[in-house]
C-alpha cells in the first residue's frame, strides 16, 4: 500500500517540488515514535530507580523496632521513627477533620448556591491561584497567623498549628475535585428532588453528596497524601526536629515523618542516611497505597458514569 | 398497603409542622457554606498581609534598592542583596525546565497520539504517582544517588551540593505537570485537523509536530509556565541537594542557595524571631509569591486563550 501511495505522489507533484523520499519520511516517523515512547518511560524509569535505591539503602534499618523506637543520637542504629509516626498521624487526622468539611462546604457553595456574580467568579479564580502558591509560603502564612497572632488559641508551635497550615495548603485541591464531581451530576437529579418538595440542602445531603463522594474522595485522598509528604511548611511553623515524648493532644509539640527524614539527611554519618532511607520507605509505602486506592476509586467511578 | 402506611407516617402534615425548622436549617447551612467559600479570600488576604507587613519591617532596616540590586548575600554581616538567591533559584529552574519541557511534551504527545488506550490508562496514574512523591524523597535521591553518579562518571569535580543534580531531579518532579497540562491542550485539538493532515498524506510525526503542536501551542506554553512556577516554589529538593551557600555566578556543578532554601535554613536554625535576619525570610517570601503569582496568572491567561479558540 505505501508503495502505491508513493507512486501517486511522484506522478502528481513531480520529484522537483516533493524532494523528501518516502523512506526517509517513514524512517523519521518511526524514529519519532521511538522517541516519544522513550520519553513517556523516562518518568516511570526514574521512579523505578528511585524506589529501588531507597529500598536498598533503607533495608538495613527497616524493622519493627524502627517503627516503635525513638530516634537516638547515642545509639543511632537502634533509633526509630515512633514520635514522627505518631506526629504524622496526628497531623493527618487533624488536617482531615479541618480541611474536609471546609473543602466540601466551599465546593457545595460554589456549585450549588453561588450565582454567577463577579465575587463568586473571583473566588473561583482565587482558588486556582491558591493551588499554585508554593507550600513554603503557606508556612510563612501559618507563622504569621497561627504561630504568632493566634498563639493563645493554637498554642503556638503545636500540632494544631501544623494541621491548620496544611489544611489551608490542601483546601484548593479538595475544592477543585469536589466541584468537578458535583458538576458531573445531571441537573435532573436536583429537579427531581425539588419536585418532591425537598429543600436545597435536603437534595444536597440525600443525593448530591453521596453521588459526588467517589470523585471528592479521590481528591481528598490525593490532597491528604500530599499533606503527609510536605516538609517545608511545617518546618516554617515550628515542627520539632527532636522531642522525647510522643504527641498526645492537639496542643502538644510534634515531630513528623518528612521533617524527621530531612533531619537525618542533613547529618553526614552513614547510619543517619540509612535511617533517612528507611523513613522514606515507610512514607512511600503509605503514599503508594493511598494513591493506588484513589486511582482505583476514580477508575470505578469513571466506568460507571 | 405499604404506601398508605408510609403516608400516615410522613404525610403532608408531617413536613408542614416542622417547615420553620427546615427553613432555619437551610439558612444556617447556607451561611456555613458561604463562609467556607470566602475562607479562600481570607487565605489570600492573609498571605498578602503577613508577607507585606513583615517585609515592610525588614525594609525599614535594609533599603529596597540594596535588596534588589546588590550581589552579596551574607545575612550575619548585614549584607542583604537578594540576587545570589535569585540566581540559585533560576539556575535550578532552567535546568529543570531543560528536562521537563522536552520530556513532558513528548510524553504528552505519546499519551494523546500514540499510546494504545489500555496502556494510557496505566501510564497516566503512574505519572500521577510521580507527581505525588514527596519532594524530600527527590532531594534524598538527588543527593545520595545522582550526585555520586555524576562524580564517578562525567564530572569528577562536582560538589556534594550542586545545582545540576537538584535541577535535573526537579525537572523529573515537574514532568507530570508539563505533560498533563500539555496533554489537555493537545486533546482539545479537533480530530478533523488530524484527519485533514492524514488525508493529505502526512505521517504521524508530521501531523503531531506540524499540525497538532502548533494548534495546541498556547496550552503548551501555559504548561511550561506552570512548570517554571512549580520549580521556583519548590523547596526541599534545592534545600537538600543544592546547598545553603549563596553563590552568585557559580557554575551548575557548584553548590548554591535558592530563595526557598534560604527560608528553610533560617527557620531551622537558631535565628531569634523578630531579628532582621528572621524578617528577611518574609521579604524573600514576598518576592517568591510575586514571581509565582505572576507566572500562574500568565499561565491561566494562556489556558483560557486556547479554550476560547476551539
Amino acid at each position: 500500500m505505501p508503495r502505491g501511495r508513493t507512486q501517486v505522489g511522484r506522478q502528481k507533484g513531480g520529484a522537483s517540488d516533493f524532494k523528501t523520499s518516502m523512506s526517509a519520511r517513514y524512517g523519521l516517523d518511526w524514529a519519532f515514535g521511538v522517541l516519544v515512547t522513550l520519553a513517556a518511560l523516562v518518568g516511570i524509569g526514574v521512579l523505578g530507580v528511585l524506589l529501588f535505591d531507597v529500598v536498598r539503602d533503607g533495608s538495613k534499618m527497616l524493622s519493627l523496632n524502627f517503627l516503635t523506637s525513638f530516634p537516638s543520637q547515642i545509639f543511632p542504629e537502634n533509633g526509630g521513627i515512633y514520635p514522627a509516626l505518631i506526629g504524622s498521624v496526628w497531623l493527618l487526622g487533624l488536617t482531615g477533620v479541618i480541611s474536609v468539611p471546609l473543602g466540601l462546604g466551599a465546593a457545595i457553595y460554589l456549585e450549588e448556591y453561588a450565582e454567577d456574580t463577579r465575587i463568586n467568579r473571583m473566588i473561583g479564580i482565587n482558588i486556582s491561584n491558591l493551588a499554585g502558591v508554593p507550600s513554603v509560603i503557606y508556612g510563612l502564612l501559618g507563622l504569621g497567623i497561627f504561630v504568632q497572632l493566634l498563639a493563645p488559641v493554637t498554642g503556638g508551635d503545636s500540632v494544631l498549628t501544623g494541621a491548620l497550615t496544611l489544611s489551608l495548603l490542601i483546601l484548593p485541591v479538595i475544592i477543585v475535585a469536589t466541584r468537578e464531581a458535583l458538576r458531573a451530576i445531571p441537573g435532573s437529579i436536583r429537579e427531581g428532588g425539588y419536585a418532591l418538595g425537598a429543600t436545597r440542602w435536603e437534595v444536597i445531603w440525600s443525593h448530591l453528596l453521596p453521588m459526588a463522594l467517589p470523585g471528592a474522595l479521590t481528591g481528598i485522598i490525593l490532597a491528604l497524601s500530599r499533606a503527609i509528604g510536605e516538609a517545608a511548611p511545617i518546618l516554617v511553623v515550628g515542627v520539632s526536629l527532636y522531642q522525647t515524648y510522643a504527641t498526645a493532644g492537639p496542643f502538644d509539640g510534634y515531630m513528623a515523618l518528612p521533617t524527621q527524614i530531612y533531619d537525618w539527611i542533613s547529618r553526614p554519618q552513614q547510619v543517619f542516611q540509612d535511617s533517612a532511607a528507611a523513613g522514606i520507605v515507610v512514607v512511600m509505602a503509605v503514599l503508594l497505597v493511598a494513591n493506588a486506592f484513589a486511582i482505583f476509586l476514580r477508575n470505578r467511578y469513571e466506568q460507571r458514569s | 398497603m405499604a404506601i398508605r402506611a408510609e403516608g400516615t407516617r410522613s404525610g403532608p402534615d408531617a413536613w408542614r409542622r416542622n417547615s420553620r425548622a427546615r427553613e432555619l436549617r437551610e439558612r444556617i447551612v447556607k451561611v456555613f457554606l458561604t463562609a467556607c467559600a470566602y475562607l479562600s479570600i481570607f487565605t489570600t488576604v492573609g498571605i498578602v498581609v503577613v508577607l507585606f507587613e513583615e517585609s515592610v519591617r525588614f525594609f525599614l532596616d535594609v533599603s529596597i534598592l540594596e535588596f534588589l540590586t546588590s550581589t552579596r548575600w551574607v545575612p550575619n554581616q548585614g549584607d542583604f542583596g537578594v540576587l545570589p538567591l535569585v540566581y540559585g533559584t533560576l539556575m535550578a529552574t532552567i535546568i529543570a525546565i531543560g528536562v521537563a519541557l522536552p520530556v513532558g511534551l513528548l510524553t504528552a504527545i505519546y499519551l494523546s497520539e500514540y499510546a494504545p488506550t489500555r496502556l494510557r490508562r496505566w501510564l497516566k496514574p503512574a505519572l500521577e504517582i510521580l507527581a505525588g512523591v514527596p519532594t524530600i524523597v527527590y532531594g534524598y535521591f538527588a543527593l545520595t544517588f545522582i550526585t555520586p553518579l555524576f562524580r564517578e562518571s562525567v564530572f569528577p569535580g562536582i560538589g556534594s551540593f550542586n545545582a545540576l543534580s537538584a535541577g535535573l531531579i526537579m525537572g523529573v518532579m515537574i514532568i507530570p505537570t508539563v505533560a498533563s497540562v500539555s496533554e489537555d491542550a493537545i486533546y482539545a485539538v479537533p480530530r478533523s485537523l488530524r484527519e485533514g493532515a492524514y488525508a493529505l498524506g502526512a505521517t504521524r510525526r508530521e501531523t503531531a509536530t506540524r499540525i497538532v503542536i502548533p494548534a495546541a501551542l498556547s496550552g503548551i506554553v501555559a504548561a511550561v509556565i506552570l512548570g517554571i512556577s512549580r520549580a521556583i516554589g519548590e523547596t526541599m529538593i534545592v534545600t537538600i541537594a543544592m546547598g545553603a551557600q549563596a553563590n552568585f555566578g557559580g557554575s551548575p556543578l557548584q553548590g548554591m542557595q535558592a530563595m526557598t532554601a534560604y527560608i528553610v535554613q533560617v527557620v531551622g536554625g537558631e535565628t531569634p524571631r523578630g531579628s532582621i535576619t528572621f524578617e528577611s525570610i518574609f521579604a524573600v517570601g514576598a518576592m517568591l509569591f510575586v514571581m509565582t503569582l505572576t507566572l500562574n496568572l500568565v499561565s491561566y491567561w494562556f489556558v483560557r486563550r486556547y479554550r476560547e479558540i476551539y
